[in-house]
């Protein structure tokens, strides 16, 4: 009955489960603290940042002990996220052909003026409001934006009146081998001198960097209707295919999306392109669909918690309800974390252990969520952290009882076990 | 039976000037609109009646007002008796960015004219609406001008009414309601009781009771610790949170908003368990509890045996078999 799968040690879930509560990762280091730098006064301002909500006379002390630090804790440090203190404790998805020192993939995005590049970067990395992003001021130079993450990548946000063709122009300083570019197109706009451009970066592209990968985003795609949307899509496929056809350049692996900022589009096709980027995908996929059958899952995401970006999917078909009712269960989970997550005073929780027996018994150290339904009948959406950056989301089939749920948890930290092997360094 | 029925029924209207938000507000509220969707609505006609039940023995009987000045004047005069009669709680609604705030202040004036006369046990609660059209930094300074000019109108009710600055943008609407809630709650502190020895059993550290459709709180309960919980706001942010997440769930299975209710919910994380479930036939409740495993099942079946007792406040649910036999 148990699908046992890699080679798991064959436990019970229990055990299996206590011997993973180990010591492996405990970060208290990442937040700027008042243990890590000593100095009270230059860190409350940061400390009240992550916790907006603390009343000015809250003790300090309160935030001091970041040592079980879950799911919520990391989400807290979110301002902190992009600026760490030492870039060189954050692991690297191990890229072969890496270039030693700066040898980060860089997801590039360039396009006309006003097509939405910089929108797209402040709302899918900075967590923008998309009505926010009126606001935004034009880019006059290549912003850069490091993220650390599951992997660390960079995302460079071109501006368009910078003429790339100039010989004059170091190239080999923005592009890259291990890079994706992401060319924006406005689609209720004219977009021919779009295509232009495009077609003559990529044909420069293809004789400097030939590994590079390519994906346009026909964008603001929100405001078109139905069938205006997916004419001007295939017109601007058709016409980016047939000028490199014609250059000589017959099928380009270049990638095109619909997307906008006001729904989760954006999100699924940065998605698309980042898992490109990832060396190990056939093996995540493949350790997902083994997860799939052997639980009856209907779909399962590993899920890049900060940004909403998955990494990976089973190989089941996708669609972009699933990716939206998945993403909308992280927020859920990450706002009850938060809320309840404070960090509590150790003398009242020890207080607190002494009336309620021994807390802490539990080895639940990574967050874990299920989602009954009444109608469904049964299991419906399941999460479970796996390291400090990806968490599991699973939409579970319909036959899944919940008396499985134990078979589920065995799976799972099957699963984990394996994915730490894959991502061992 | 007819006694019955009206010690259950709770009049609440909804009054303010045209466009300025009532039915807005009430979309969201109880009919499980998005904000972006009140764009739809159009003006309101006249009255719009809608029953909302809650925990069983109390049904709120909402009138939407129509705000425009035809209809004013109708409900002033012809209406007067009608509308104004045995009314629980006014809810008067204040556009803080109305062209004319004197004219609205007469208006209102009037309108407590009449409920004095009519109801003058009734409550009011006075919502200063769109308020994340002012600057966050001059927010509470407008807000409190204008609470003390609308206070200084309100003649036979300037001590008791209740101001509440409100956007439907955020959690503040939710603040608002849980208040008119509360108020309207005829045991709540019989609830109250019986939740605080429900929360001693099962060592938690607090519980939200929340009506299901609406995912406005009834009342909670905290207990050691978490009183320090640095989120004062917590229950209206987990109002909408819980809002937001029955829209996504309805648009992914298709099921329709009002009924796409999750059985349980569950988190559980190295510092906090976290689970939601069912309660009485219009409740949930919300449970956080210290992380340990049996704590969390223990807690789970205790709620279960408790459920019986929570029903049992329902007046409705005592009555109906009464009623079957006659």
């Amino acid at each position: 009955m148990d699908d046992q799968r890699g080679d798991g040690s064959g436990g019970l879930g229990a055990s299996a489960r206590a011997a993973d509560a180990g010591p492996s990762r405990t970060f208290d280091t990442q937040r700027p603290g008042p243990t890590a730098h000593g100095e009270p006064a230059a860190s409350s301002s940061s400390v009240s940042a992550a916790v907006p909500e603390a009343p000015p006379d809250a003790p300090l002390s309160r935030f001091r002990h970041g040592k079980r630090l879950t799911l919520e804790r990391y989400l807290q440090d979110l301002p902190f996220a992009d600026r760490p203190p030492s870039p060189q404790r954050y692991h690297t998805g191990k890229i072969p052909n890496t270039k030693t020192g700066d040898g980060k993939p860089r997801l590039l995005l360039m396009g006309q003026r006003r097509s939405g590049k910089s929108s797209i970067s402040s709302v899918v990395f900075n967590k923008l409001a998309p009505s926010e992003t009126l606001y935004l001021e034009t880019t006059h130079r290549i912003h850069k934006e490091s993220m650390h993450s599951f992997m660390d990548f960079q995302v460079w946000d071109l501006p368009a009146h910078i003429d790339y063709s100039d010989p004059a122009f170091d190239t080999e300083d923005i592009f890259s081998d291990i890079s994706a570019l992401i060319w924006v197109i406005d689609a209720q706009d004219e977009y021919y001198d779009a295509i232009q451009r495009l077609n003559t970066t990529i044909l420069r592209l293809q004789e400097s960097h030939p590994s590079i990968i390519i994906a346009v985003f026909v964008h603001k795609v929100d405001g078109l209707s139905e069938d205006y949307r997916t004419d001007t899509f295939r017109d601007i496929v058709q016409r980016v295919q047939d000028e490199l056809c014609d250059a000589g350049f017959e099928n380009a692996p270049v990638n095109f999306y619909q997307t906008s900022i006001y729904d989760h589009s954006i999100f699924e096709a940065f998605s698309k392109v980042i898992q490109k980027l990832i060396p190990e995908l056939p093996s995540l996929e493949a350790l997902l669909d083994a997860l799939c059958a052997s639980c009856r899952i209907e779909k399962a995401y590993l899920f890049d918690v900060l940004s909403k970006i998955y990494v990976a999917t089973d190989t089941s078909p996708t669609d972009i309800g699933s990716y939206e009712i998945c993403s909308d269960y992280i927020d859920v989970v990450v706002d009850i974390s938060e809320i309840y997550g404070w960090e509590r005073d150790e003398a009242e929780a020890a207080a607190e252990a002494d009336d309620g027996g021994a807390v802490g018994d539990s080895g639940n150290k990574d967050a874990e969520s299920l989602i009954t339904m009444e109608k469904h009948g049964n299991n419906y959406l399941y999460l479970r952290e796996i390291n400090k950056y990806l968490a599991l989301i699973c939409i579970m089939g319909e036959d899944s009882a919940t008396e499985r749920k134990a078979l589920i948890d065995y799976n799972v930290r099957v699963f984990q076990e394996a994915l730490n092997r894959v991502f061992s360094r | 039976m007819s006694s019955v029925k009206r010690q259950k029924q709770r009049k609440v209207l909804l009054m303010g000037k045209s466009g300025a938000g009532k039915s807005s507000m009430r979309s969201i509220v109880f009919s499980n609109y998005v904000a972006k969707d009140v764009r739809r609505l159009a003006a309101t006609i006249d009255v719009e009646h809608s029953n909302i039940k809650f925990m069983g023995n109390l049904t709120l009987n909402l009138w939407d007002c129509g705000g425009q000045d035809g209809f004013v004047e109708n409900y002033l005069t012809h209406q007067r008796s009608h509308v104004f009669s045995s009314v629980a709680v006014l809810i008067f609604v204040f556009d803080i960015e109305s062209r004319e705030p004197h004219t609205d202040v007469v208006n209102y004036s009037n309108i407590i004219r009449a409920l004095q006369e009519w109801s003058p046990s009734a409550k009011v609660f006075c919502l200063i609406h769109k308020m994340d059209l002012v600057q966050a930094s001059r927010r509470a300074q407008t807000f409190e001008e204008r609470t003390e000019y609308i206070r200084s109108a309100s003649e036979g009710f300037r001590d008791t009414v209740e101001f509440y600055p409100t956007s439907i943008w955020d959690q503040s609407l939710y603040k608002a309601w849980t208040q008119v809630i509360y108020f309207l709650i005829p045991n709540a502190s019989t609830i109250e009781n019986l939740l605080e020895m429900l929360a001693e059993v099962i060592d938690a550290r607090e519980l939200i009771l929340y009506e299901r459709t609406t995912c406005l709180m009834v009342t909670h309960v905290t207990r050691g610790v978490e009183a320090s919980n640095p989120y004062i706001d917590r229950f209206e942010r987990i109002s909408s949170i819980l809002k937001t997440h029955k829209q996504s769930l309805a648009k992914h299975t298709g099921i329709p908003a009002g009924s796409a209710n999750f059985a349980e919910l569950q988190i559980k994380t190295g510092r906090f368990m976290f689970f939601i479930t069912r309660l009485t036939e219009n409740t949930n409740l919300a449970v956080t509890i210290p992380p340990s495993e049996h704590v969390f099942n223990a807690a789970r079946v205790n709620i279960a045996l408790a459920r019986p007792r929570f029903a049992d406040l329902d007046i409705g649910n005592r009555k109906r078999p009464v009623d079957a036999d006659s």
